[in-house]
């Protein structure tokens, strides 16, 4: 009988008015891929940084291969074989793919054999990525691709995985769980955090939930329905998306015609005659592997690269050419992937970033003077009915959790009642909790008649949300078409850039996919 | 008139050389993300202490490691201040170079009038002295040591570990922080550098050019050296390039004035750098490439988390 290989007991981590972890214990066995499940701040991120070394724990111990060890740093977890990648990269952009990987590795290597060794990692698992490229050129698969390339460098006994699925496509995660279990076979023991249960059961030997910085329950996942490890997670009953039965789509609301945007940069990727329509009603799903012109629909979808006026328009009216302000007016409203920075300015109170987006429509500025308890009031009416966790109003965006501030960001939006609603990848990195929220959010919009394009990596969500779908890949967008018509290996091949055989648009959507959606 | 073509061309070295080396230092800083507007002070600190230094002993090498040690101290003023403390580095840097001009006033103030040797060539006679050679060999050794350096720093920063780990913590704090690199180290070590290369570039004033002590000796080549480093898009050999262009203007503009050519006022060619200084920065920071030239952290305090 050998020894767990990772185990932790009694441990508990205080910060001033938190218990984020109360005496914690459990154990994951050599070579077994364990499941950390909890809701965004159940304590699941403080405990891997204890692991990490990155935090230490103020009581109770952790036994490494048996012995007792304390970690003070992630240099030292790193010399004990424990590599993490973590859902937020810590990569710098400016520098190449190489580079990154150099920084992050405690032994001295020349370039050469680096990039021989990344070679030979690359090609052991089966990944693509070339050492060469500017890390600001790659799409968010592909950075994580450098992080994992990192962990594996240091051939780890012990991998902690935060949420590494949430950016991949299907064929991605399928074959980044063959990695994962190839590297299970070898000895390896992998903690893997992730909301996405239906992953847990499919991977994952045994799981732990943690709930408010307790351990509430263990289960073996193959055992267990999605629903019931998710209201384990939440201590509650889990909602489904509700949709109004039998809604008609009304006439086309937002048309967008041969829109084509060459790449102005050296990481943009030129937009090529991309066209659909989206009803009052409707909500669109677009699917797509990262780094396929996502980024740059969204932009010229909200107006942030305003192109050819007629390529866009807004119940008959072209908007192509106007800028986000005069859009936003119109009642075209936009979410960005990127939360911190970009949908919110992180150093902003509630109330300032709602003034950002929702000064014209909500009326939060009076002849260039903010109204500053309009804004606050809209502010706390958006965390009233998305039950943001804040402070309140004069809470700063950055002092939230993803998954409320992506609440508080929506909701912003959704109250707003906006004619069109774009918004790209509503639940990244999101727990099971809120993304239910978001996506009830989206459903009861398009009930109210406002047209909603969802660009998504997230199969999952696209199938649990839209009515239609269309793929986009290196620039170009398939037909769209209702989603019951496609089959996910069908949105594979077409998010891989094979393009509509009629054999395969054959199958029905019948595949496991749809009904592992419902776990949200 | 070849002659004077040729004595042209050996003062535009002599201009451009402490631009180059003050550059170089503050490019070294920049890149590790910090922003240190005290380079001139720093340069004048240096000065003075390089002429003072070389007055009292007659060793122009004592006088030119004292300018360097001396102008490092005031960077670790600036670096104690911005780094340990986290103040805001534009006002603090701002600060270094009243600062700068200040003592270096005060300290200086016996020493107006007064001269010491000339840092001369370092070649023989021979060389030094040849009517063309001299283009090649005719230079103070300070004049090498810039070129050297700029091949150094290009080296450093693309080729070296320690170079990699520099851009990074320029690039972002946060996550070289969390891998475990000191950022707050790193910094402190490149303003140590940036110091002692405006402390070159200060004693190049006082000792090479003008071997004679006045007020505010440096003129405001601090500015300049300042917006190169924007100019050169944080390029050691763009910097090189840049820094000759700049010093091939001023001397025109006094070779302009010594031959009398009046198509313009005087102080409007002496005003010319400084124009082009900021004619160079407009025109830069409304270019997309450059913001993305810079180091994305330069000028913000890094606080590390818990």
């Amino acid at each position: 009988m050998s020894e767990d290989r990772l185990e932790l007991r009694g441990v508990t981590k205080a910060f001033p008015g938190v218990l984020a972890n109360d005496h914690v214990s459990f154990a994951v066995r050599p070579g077994a891929i364990h499941a950390l499940l909890g809701e965004n701040g159940a304590g699941k991120s403080t405990l891997v940084k204890m692991i990490y070394g990155v935090l230490h724990p103020d009581e109770g111990e952790i036994r490494f291969d048996g012995k007792p060890v304390t970690i003070p740093n992630p240099k030292a977890a790193r010399a004990m074989g424990i590599g993490m990648v973590f859902q937020h990269f810590s990569l710098f952009e400016a520098l190449s793919v190489l580079e990154n990987i150099a920084l992050g590795l405690d032994e001295r290597l020349s370039p050469a054999d680096l990039e021989r060794r990344i070679r030979e990692v690359l090609a052991r698992y089966g990944l693509t990525l070339d050492p060469h490229r500017t890390v600001a050129t790659l799409s968010v698969g592909e950075r994580q691709r450098i992080e994992i390339v990192r962990a594996l460098l240091l051939d780890p006994k012990l991998l902690i995985m935060d949420e590494p699925t949430s950016v991949l496509t299907p064929q991605e995660v399928t074959q980044l769980f063959e990695t994962l279990r190839a590297l299970a076979a070898s000895g390896c023991s992998i903690l893997y955090i992730s909301h996405k249960l239906h992953e847990i059961k499919a991977l994952c030997d045994k799981a732990t939930i943690l709930r408010g910085g307790k351990v509430v329950g263990d289960c073996v996942p193959a055992e267990e329905s999605s629903r019931s490890m998710a209201e384990m997670m939440i201590g509650g009953s889990l909602r489904d998306i509700k949709k109004a039965a039998g809604r008609t789509l009304g006439a086309p609301k937002f048309v967008v015609e041969g829109l084509s945007l060459e790449g102005t940069g050296d990481f943009d990727v030129a937009l090529k005659g991309i066209g659909f329509s989206v009803g009052a009603g409707e909500i669109l799903g677009i699917a797509g592997v990262a780094g396929n012109g996502q980024n740059e629909l969204v932009l010229a979808l909200s107006g942030e690269t305003p192109g050819e006026a007629a390529a866009v328009r807004l119940d008959g009216t072209p908007i192509g050419a106007l800028r986000i302000g005069e859009r936003r007016r119109l009642g075209l409203a936009a979410v960005p992937e990127e939360r911190n920075g970009h949908a919110a300015v992180p150093g902003f109170s509630l109330a300032d970033n709602a003034v950002l987006t929702a000064r014209g429509r909500k009326g939060l500025v009076n002849r260039g003077v903010i109204a500053a308890g309009k804004a606050a009031g809209y502010a706390e009416e958006v965390i009233r009915a998305f039950a943001v966790k804040a402070t309140g109003p004069a809470a700063t965006a950055g002092s939230l959790s993803g998954g409320n501030l992506q609440k508080f960001i929506m909701g912003r939006e959704v109250l707003q009642v906006p004619e069109i609603l774009i918004v790209s990848q509503p639940t990244w990195g999101v727990d099971a909790g809120a993304a239910a929220a978001i996506h009830q959010a989206l459903v009861d919009l398009a009930a109210r008649g406002s047209a909603i394009v969802v660009v998504s990596q997230d199969l999952d969500e696209l199938f649990a949300l839209s009515d239609s779908l269309a793929v986009i890949n290196e620039g170009r967008l398939s037909p769209k078409r209702p989603i019951a018509d496609f089959s996910l290996e069908e949105i594979g091949l077409l998010m891989g850039g094979v393009h509509g055989e009629a054999d395969q648009g054959a199958h029905v959507a019948a595949a496991p996919v749809v009904e592992a959606s419902h776990a949200h | 008139m070849d002659a004077m073509w040729f004595s042209v061309a050996m003062t535009i070295v002599a201009a451009s050389t402490p631009l180059l080396l003050a550059a170089l230092g503050e490019l070294v800083v920049e890149k590790a993300g910090v922003l240190n507007l005290g380079l001139e002070g720093m340069m004048l600190v240096g000065a003075v202490t390089g002429f003072a230094v070389t007055f009292a002993t007659g060793a122009a090498l004592v006088g030119i490691v004292a300018a360097m040690l001396a102008a490092v101290a005031a960077s670790m003023i600036f670096a104690f201040l911005t780094l340990t403390l986290a103040s805001n580095q534009v006002a603090t840097g701002l600060a270094l170079t009243i600062f700068g001009v200040g003592i270096s006033s005060m300290i200086g103030e016996g020493f107006v009038g007064k001269t010491i040797p000339v840092l001369g060539p370092v070649f023989p006679e021979a060389l030094a002295g040849h009517p063309f050679l001299r283009l090649l060999f005719g230079h103070s050794p300070l004049v090498y040591v810039s070129l050297v350096m700029t091949a150094v720093v290009a080296w450093f920063l693309t080729r070296s570990r320690a170079g990699l780990i520099l851009r990074a913590v320029g690039e972002n704090d946060a996550s070289a922080h969390s891998i475990g690199y000191s950022v707050i180290g790193v910094r402190y070590a490149a303003v140590a550098f940036g110091g002692a290369m405006a402390g070159l570039a200060g004693c190049f004033y006082s000792m090479v050019q003008t071997p004679m002590w006045a007020e505010e000796l440096t003129a405001g080549r601090g500015w300049i050296a300042l917006a190169l480093v924007v100019f050169s898009a944080w390029k050691p050999w763009r910097l090189l390039l840049g820094a000759y262009l700049f010093g091939t203007v001023m001397t025109l503009e006094l070779q302009a004035k010594a031959a009398g050519v009046g198509i313009f006022a005087p102080e409007f060619l002496a005003a010319l750098p400084y124009l082009a200084t900021i004619l160079v920065l407009a025109l830069i920071s409304s270019r997309r490439s450059v913001g993305a030239a810079a180091p994305a952290c330069l000028g913000r305090p890094f606080k590390p988390a818990t």
